[in-house]
Parts: structure tokens; C-alpha cells; sequence
């Protein structure tokens, strides 16, 4: 193999977008880039890949950003249920906790939420759509009726009954999440398989004498991939608000972690008066919402050929 | 009918058929079809759409059900499903360079699978290789489908093929989707790869005077059918026996008013 | 006078480097007869046809010095100019049927709906004529029928129909055939035939087909990178002058001539200017 000529400054760029790479790493680099420069190009796309970006930041960095400890209250006395002031820029919770400091910190049950359910229900969605669809016959009968009866509960209800089984708790919430939300990327993926596995490259790596697992993980799950990686990013909405939904019926996070929903449920008693308890942690769940079906979109744009224009 | 009795033939097929079934519909495909490939020879079946011809191929690689009769491979049955060592000897290029290609992986991902998978050594010299023999520089190793040209994609799948060194090569109108000064580049890599090599064809085509320039012997298929086995000779004398190679045979030539 | 005058025609789509122009000045006159432009994939062969008849697809912008059709200035047409002309005065058949009939209409209804879009009276025996016309054995059961329910060649023949049974002055017939066996095509083109000499339409036949273009038109226009390289008369094809047609010519392979290898089209850079 030629030896990598050190892309330099302004020529980097050429160096990514040639039409020639000299090797593996140029060639994948390359397409990322492109990918990233159509990307780039819609400003609310952007928009929400910067919102998602900051929730990441809030989250690490929570410990540094908060002004207050987030489940150790002030003076019940003095503090209770203060109006958003500079003191309390969102003012303070009928503990006398500072709800700023409590959303910054339950950006981290929000982000643990959602990384855990798109890490569990995406490779079981792929998995399982892929395989049905590839194999077809009995297999796919099987594995798809499965998929109909998880798809016949209610989400919310069949959560419900999972943390009425196991207990509540964040944990168990996300669970009984990631359980009820990977069939639509099964029957998503397998949909996209049912296309691909006729087309003359997958006959031509089966003459190649490639077995069944090879095909489906190096050629057909690559293709699946991009549709179900948008797929789950707009219904990362769905699982932020099926999480606060628990929350709120006390049956996901349990008090005094700052989870968005039970902040909610908490701020439900006080709604009249003290209006800021309840709407602080719902508009930070209604922006990150926003912010991942605004990236979702963007990136159906970029990787979703048949959206293009 | 076969014409090489001398010694064994290198591919032989006797009393084809195939059979596609889905629920209550059966489609038979092809219908006692038989021939023989001598080793080295360059075989041809011509037919329209809808006469099985690339059906055959496909039956003769596994890729559709056989419901009657055998191919044998240098005088053996082939085993079902079809082994690694058949597909070692037995390759095929498709007629779509534009679908046969996977459009998320480089010209090397494509060339370099098929040597992991059977254990090739030597893998970067072998892709090197491949890639010069068709024609193309190593310049094109590390693009995707998507920056090359038909004939470009379509020598990537010759590449592909042959990278496994294979002695019988099975062509499915490799040229079809190819404008005519890129089919004619196209044909004449194959014609040089075979005599360089000495590679057995088995090709398939609409086209008649395709057929007729790369094959010394061809059969003519109609509705799953063999209608005719011709020589090339035969056909330049336009010694077609049925009605339907000599429609063919005329229409290859162009319109004539009625 | 000419049925068609086209006079410096230039498509031009946008693209991230700048405009790329994909015909560029082409000049021709269509009288009544039939006229062949060959080239293969993109020479603008077929984005030609497309702009003669409005229908250059956006982002594309079609541009021409003249453009007329019986008299009516093309260019600035409004679209009510274009509704009375397209589908009753002049016609597009497409290479593959399947993307120009509607799915989910018979052929039957289809041909009337045609029909009376330009004004046409007794619909449904007129829409059987034409069945029959375009050499449809079963044309009761053809005009029943769904366009799935339809051969390659049937559905073909049935969008020709469609096309036809306004009785166009213009047909522009974009690779009509490339999808059918040989056998079929010969019938279709036949059908051609006989609509040009008996009812004097004007025919664009548009063609990577060579061979086929110049046994079967009397005039080719021969393409290349969006310009005409050479227009003769298809007999005369032979005696083609320009690099480019005779390499054309000469890189299909011959039944009777063995010749290898194979002659390949050389491109010369001042083919462009």
C-alpha cells in the first residue's frame, strides 16, 4: 500500500474530498466528510445536534455547572418555592431545591435514558428484522409474530406492568423502554432486507461462497442501518417522554433524583401559584424533544437515499 | 447434441429444469435444456426475455431450484448447496454493474472479501493484480461504486470474479447495460482474459451478434425451451434451421419495412 | 414549412460546481417524417426531446434561440397553450411503460380520459380503434385490463395507443423499444411506420441504437456531450464523415464480420468544441 501523504491545512479538505483515495482510511474519511458537509448545510439539523450537544455537556459537566446540589434543599423556611430571580434563575421547588441545578443534573437521567434504550432496542430491532427478512419462510413467520405481540401492547401499559413486576426505579424504566420499543425498527429493518436480498451484489457475495451471517452483517445491516439510526433518533422524543411519563406516575425515577417528569409531577400541586415548578423541567423536555426530532429529520436528508432530492 | 464426446466435458447439463413455485403459481422456467462445455470453450445461449437463459446460469450456481435433471462440473455432480470449492471454480459476472455492486463498500472491500473468505495469501499483491488485469489502476482501489462509470463498475465485477481464479466464468449479458464503445471495450477484455487464461464462458445474451463474436458454439432459447444449437460458422452463413433464430437473425440486422 | 423548428437549444442544470450544460445549441427542422437522434448516455439525446415538448425536469432551465411547433413560439408558451398541445398535438412515449400508465386505471379508461381531455367524441369505440390499430389481438380484454395486468410488449403498445389515439402532428419517442424483445420491436416499430406515411406525423425516434436508427428513420442526428456531431441521411450512413459516428459503426460486433479484437471509439478532446 502507498504511504499516506500527511494531509496539511488548507489542503486537507482536497485531501478528503478527492475522487482518488490512496487508502482504506482516506476512502472512509472521505465519505464522512461529504456526508457531514450536506449535513452542515441545514441550519435546524444543526440546531438540534447543537442542543443534543449541549444536554451532553450539562450532563458531564453538571457537577462544575450547577450552582446548587441538586437534591439538598436551602432554608425551608426562607427558600421554599422562590420566583425565578439571579439567586434562582428558575426559581426553587417546594423543598427549597434549586430547579436550575436539579435540570442540569436530571440531563443525566434524561442522556442515561436514551443512550441505554437506543443501545438495547436498536441491535434487537436490527437483529431480528434482518434475520426475518434474509431468511424468510418460517423464520420470519416466527420472529415477526413475536414482533406483532409486543407491538399489540400498549407502550406505556406494557411499561407499566414491567416496573409493576420488577419494582420501580430508573433502571426498570428503561427496561420495560427498550422492551416495548425495538418492533418498529424489527419491521423496519426488515422491510429495507426484504429489498436488498435480491439484488445481484448479495447473490454475487453468496457466489463468493459467503455464508448467511457474513451477508447479513457485512452487507445488509450496513444498508439498514442508516434508516434505523434515523428511525430511532426521531422517536428519541417518545422515549424521553415515555420516561417522564413513569416519572410522573412515580413509577420510573424515584424521588429526590431529579428526573424531568417527576420534577413535573412534583411542580403538579403548586401549578396554580407557583407556575415555574411545574414548567421549568417541561420545557426542558419539550426543547431536547424538539432537538432530536430536528436532528432526526436532518439526517433522514443526508442518509435516507430515497429522500433526497 | 453435445458436441464434445472426446473426452469430458468441462460443464455439462442434461434434462434441466427448473421450477419456481410461490403458493398456488408455478412457473416452469426451464424445460430439458442440455448441453456441454468443452474446457476453454466459449459458449453461448441467446434468448428473449422470459426464455430462462439467465436461469440457467443461475441453476448452474444454486441461485435457482433445480427440479429435473443434472449439471455436472468436470464429470461430478455438484453437491447442494453448492461448496466453497465449487464456487472457486465457478464464477459469474451480472448483467447490472450498477446493482451488482455494493454501493457502501470500496472497490477493495469488494475485491479483498472474496480472498477472506476462502484464505487467500498474498492479498494486497492478488487485489493489485486483479485490478491491473482489467484494466484499471490501482488509482480506483479506494472508491466507491458511486464514482466510477458503468464499464468501470462492470470491470470492477470482472475483477471480482476472477480474483478467485476460477476456471469456468459464467456471463449473464454482461454488456447489456453498457453503451456500444464501452460493450465493445468490455468484450474485448473478456476475449483477452480468456485466451490469456484459458477460462471456460458460458454467455448469455439478448444479442445475437454479441453471442455470435465471443462464442464458437451457442443454443438459441424460447419459453424455457432449447429451440436450436448452432455454430458460430452456421450462424454467419445464416444457416438457422427454425423460424425463430432466422426472426432473430433478422432482427439483429435492424428494421425492414414489411 | 417544417413541423418543428428548433434553433440553438441549451439545457442547463445546476450543480454544486456551477451550471453543467447537457445540450448544447443543437439546430434542427422536423418535416413530416422520421428523424433519428442517436447518442449514448449523456449526450443530451434525450433531455432534447424532453425540452422540445416543455417538460425539462427542475432544477433544469431549457433556453433556445427559436423553438416552434406549427407556428406557435414554444418558449414562452403559457400553460394553457401547453394543455391544448401536449398529449392532443404532440406526444412523448417513454422507454418503460410502467413509470407512464397510471397503476391504478384501466387502459380502457385511461384512453378515454385521454380522449376527452382534447375534446374527442365518441370515446370508447375510438379508444377500441386504436387499440386495434396498434396490433392488440384481444383489445375487449385489453381495455378491461389493469396496467400490471399487461406484458412488457402489451403495455408498451398500450402507452403507444394512449399516445396515439389523440392523433398527434408529433411524436417524440424516447428509446420506445429498448425495452422489448426483438420480435416485438419490430411490430412496434412497424406501428410507427405506418402512422408516419399514412397520417403524416412528424417523428423524433430517439435511440443508442445505431443499427436500428438508420434502418429505420430517414434523417439521424448524431449526438455527442450535448451537441450534434453530424446529421446525414440514414442511408448515407456509411458514408458517415464525422470520427465520432463511424467509431460508433464500428465498435458493434458484426454476425458476418469477425473482427478482433473489437474496433474501440477513441474520444478526442476537440470532439467538445
Amino acid at each position: 500500500m502507498t504511504a499516506l501523504p500527511t494531509p496539511t491545512g488548507g489542503s486537507r479538505r482536497e485531501w478528503l474530498l478527492t475522487d482518488r483515495p490512496q487508502s482504506r482510511r482516506q476512502a472512509r474519511l472521505g465519505q464522512a466528510y461529504r456526508t457531514w458537509l450536506a449535513f452542515r448545510g441545514n441550519w435546524l439539523a444543526m440546531l438540534g445536534l447543537g442542543i443534543v450537544l449541549a444536554l451532553i455537556f450539562l450532563a458531564i459537566f453538571a457537577d462544575v455547572i450547577a450552582p446548587y446540589h441538586p437534591t439538598i434543599g436551602g432554608d425551608l423556611r426562607t427558600e421554599r418555592l422562590l420566583p425565578p430571580s439571579w439567586e434562582h434563575w428558575m426559581g426553587t421547588d417546594g423543598q427549597a431545591r434549586d430547579i436550575l441545578s436539579r435540570i442540569i443534573y436530571g440531563a443525566r437521567l434524561t442522556l442515561l435514558v436514551v443512550t441505554l434504550v437506543a443501545l438495547i432496542a436498536t441491535p434487537i430491532g436490527l437483529l431480528v428484522g434482518t434475520v426475518a427478512g434474509y431468511f424468510g419462510g418460517w423464520v420470519d413467520t416466527i420472529l415477526m409474530r413475536i414482533t406483532d405481540i409486543f407491538l399489540a401492547f400498549p407502550r406505556l401499559i406494557l411499561a407499566l406492568a414491567f416496573v409493576a413486576a420488577l419494582g420501580p426505579g430508573i433502571e426498570n424504566a428503561i427496561i420495560a423502554i427498550a422492551i416495548t420499543s425495538w418492533p418498529p425498527y424489527a419491521r423496519l429493518a426488515r422491510a429495507e432486507t426484504l429489498t436488498i436480498r435480491d439484488q445481484d451484489y448479495i447473490a454475487a457475495t453468496r457466489l463468493q461462497g459467503a455464508g448467511s451471517a457474513r451477508i447479513i452483517w457485512k452487507h445488509v445491516v450496513p444498508l439498514c442501518m442508516s434508516s434505523v439510526i434515523i428511525r430511532v433518533t426521531l422517536d428519541m422524543a417518545g422515549i424521553i417522554l415515555t420516561a417522564a411519563g413513569l416519572g410522573f406516575l412515580g413509577l420510573g425515577a424515584q424521588p429526590p433524583q431529579p428526573e424531568w417528569g417527576a420534577m413535573i409531577a412534583d411542580g403538579r400541586r403548586f401549578i396554580i401559584d407557583q407556575w415555574w415548578v411545574a414548567t421549568m423541567p417541561g420545557l426542558a423536555i419539550f426543547t431536547v424533544s424538539l432537538a432530536f426530532n430536528l436532528l432526526g429529520d436532518g439526517l433522514r436528508d443526508v442518509l435516507d437515499p430515497k429522500a433526497r432530492k | 447434441m453435445a458436441g464434445v464426446n472426446d473426452k469430458v466435458a468441462k460443464l455439462e447439463a442434461r434434462d434441466l429444469d427448473v421450477t419456481f413455485r410461490s403458493g398456488r403459481d408455478v412457473v416452469r422456467a426451464v424445460r430439458g435444456t442440455s448441453f456441454a462445455v468443452a474446457e476453454g470453450e466459449s459458449f453461448g445461449i441467446v434468448g428473449e426475455s422470459g426464455s430462462g437463459k439467465s436461469t440457467v446460469l443461475r441453476a448452474i450456481c444454486g441461485l435457482a431450484p433445480v427440479s429435473g435433471g443434472t449439471i455436472k462440473l468436470d464429470g461430478r455432480d455438484l453437491p447442494n448447496p453448492r461448496d466453497a470449492a465449487f464456487y472457486r471454480q465457478v464464477q459469474m459476472v451480472f448483467q447490472d454493474p450498477y446493482a451488482s455492486l455494493h454501493p457502501r463498500h470500496t472497490i477493495d472491500g469488494v475485491l479483498s472479501e472474496p480472498l477472506a473468505i476462502h484464505g487467500f495469501d498474498n492479498r494486497e499483491e492478488r487485489i493489485e493484480k486483479a485490478l491491473t488485469d482489467v484494466g484499471l489502476g490501482s488509482d480506483f482501489r479506494f472508491r466507491f461504486p458511486h464514482q466510477l462509470s458503468g464499464g468501470q463498475r462492470q470491470r470492477v465485477a470482472i475483477a471480482r470474479a476472477l480474483i478467485l481464479e476460477p476456471s469456468v466464468l459464467l456471463l449473464d449479458e454482461p454488456t447489456s447495460a453498457l453503451d456500444a464503445s464501452i460493450q465493445a471495450e468490455v468484450l474485448n477484455l473478456l476475449d483477452g482474459l480468456r485466451s490469456a487464461r484459458g477460462l471456460t464462458y458460458v454467455m448469455v445474451s439478448h444479442d445475437l451478434a454479441v453471442v455470435a463474436h465471443m462464442c464458437d458454439r451457442l443454443v438459441v432459447m424460447q419459453h424455457g425451451r432449447q429451440v436450436e444449437e448452432l455454430t458460430r460458422a452456421a450462424l454467419q452463413a445464416h444457416r438457422a434451421e427454425t423460424d425463430y433464430t432466422r426472426q432473430l437473425l433478422a432482427a439483429s440486422e435492424g428494421y425492414t419495412p414489411a | 414549412m417544417s413541423l418543428l423548428s428548433v434553433e440553438n437549444l441549451r439545457v442547463t442544470f445546476p450543480t454544486r460546481q456551477g451550471p453543467s450544460e447537457v445540450v448544447r445549441g443543437v439546430t434542427f427542422e422536423l418535416g413530416r417524417e422520421r428523424l433519428g437522434i442517436v447518442g449514448e448516455s449523456g449526450s443530451g439525446k434525450s433531455q432534447t426531446g424532453r425540452a422540445i415538448l416543455g417538460l425539462t425536469p427542475p432544477p433544469g432551465k431549457a433556453t433556445a434561440d427559436r423553438l416552434e411547433f406549427d407556428g406557435i413560439d414554444l418558449r414562452n408558451a403559457s400553460a394553457r397553450t401547453w394543455r391544448s398541445l401536449r398529449g392532443s398535438r404532440m406526444s412523448m412515449v417513454m422507454q418503460d411503460p410502467k413509470y407512464s400508465l397510471n397503476p391504478v386505471m384501466t387502459i380502457g379508461r385511461q384512453l378515454i380520459e385521454a380522449l376527452r381531455y382534447s375534446g374527442g367524441g365518441a370515446a370508447k369505440a375510438e379508444a377500441m380503434a386504436m387499440l386495434e390499430a396498434v396490433q392488440i389481438r384481444d383489445p375487449e380484454r385489453v381495455f378491461r385490463a389493469y396496467p400490471h395486468e399487461l406484458s412488457g410488449g402489451m403495455g408498451q403498445r398500450a402507452m403507444i395507443a394512449m399516445m396515439l389515439v389523440t392523433k398527434p402532428d408529433l411524436l417524440i419517442a424516447d428509446e420506445p423499444t429498448s425495452a422489448l424483445d426483438v420480435t416485438v420491436q419490430v411490430e412496434v416499430l412497424r406501428i410507427l411506420d405506418g402512422l408516419v406515411r399514412d397520417r403524416g406525423m412528424g417523428l423524433i425516434f430517439i435511440s443508442h441504437d445505431l443499427r436500428l436508427v438508420s434502418s429505420f428513420c430517414d434523417r439521424v442526428l448524431v449526438m455527442y456531450a450535448g451537441r450534434v456531431v453530424e446529421e446525414l441521411d440514414a442511408r448515407d450512413l456509411s458514408k458517415a464523415q464525422h470520427p465520432y459516428t463511424r467509431g460508433l459503426m464500428n465498435c458493434l460486433p458484426k454476425i458476418d464480420d469477425d473482427q478482433r479484437p473489437l474496433p474501440v471509439l477513441e474520444r478526442d478532446a476537440a470532439w467538445l468544441e
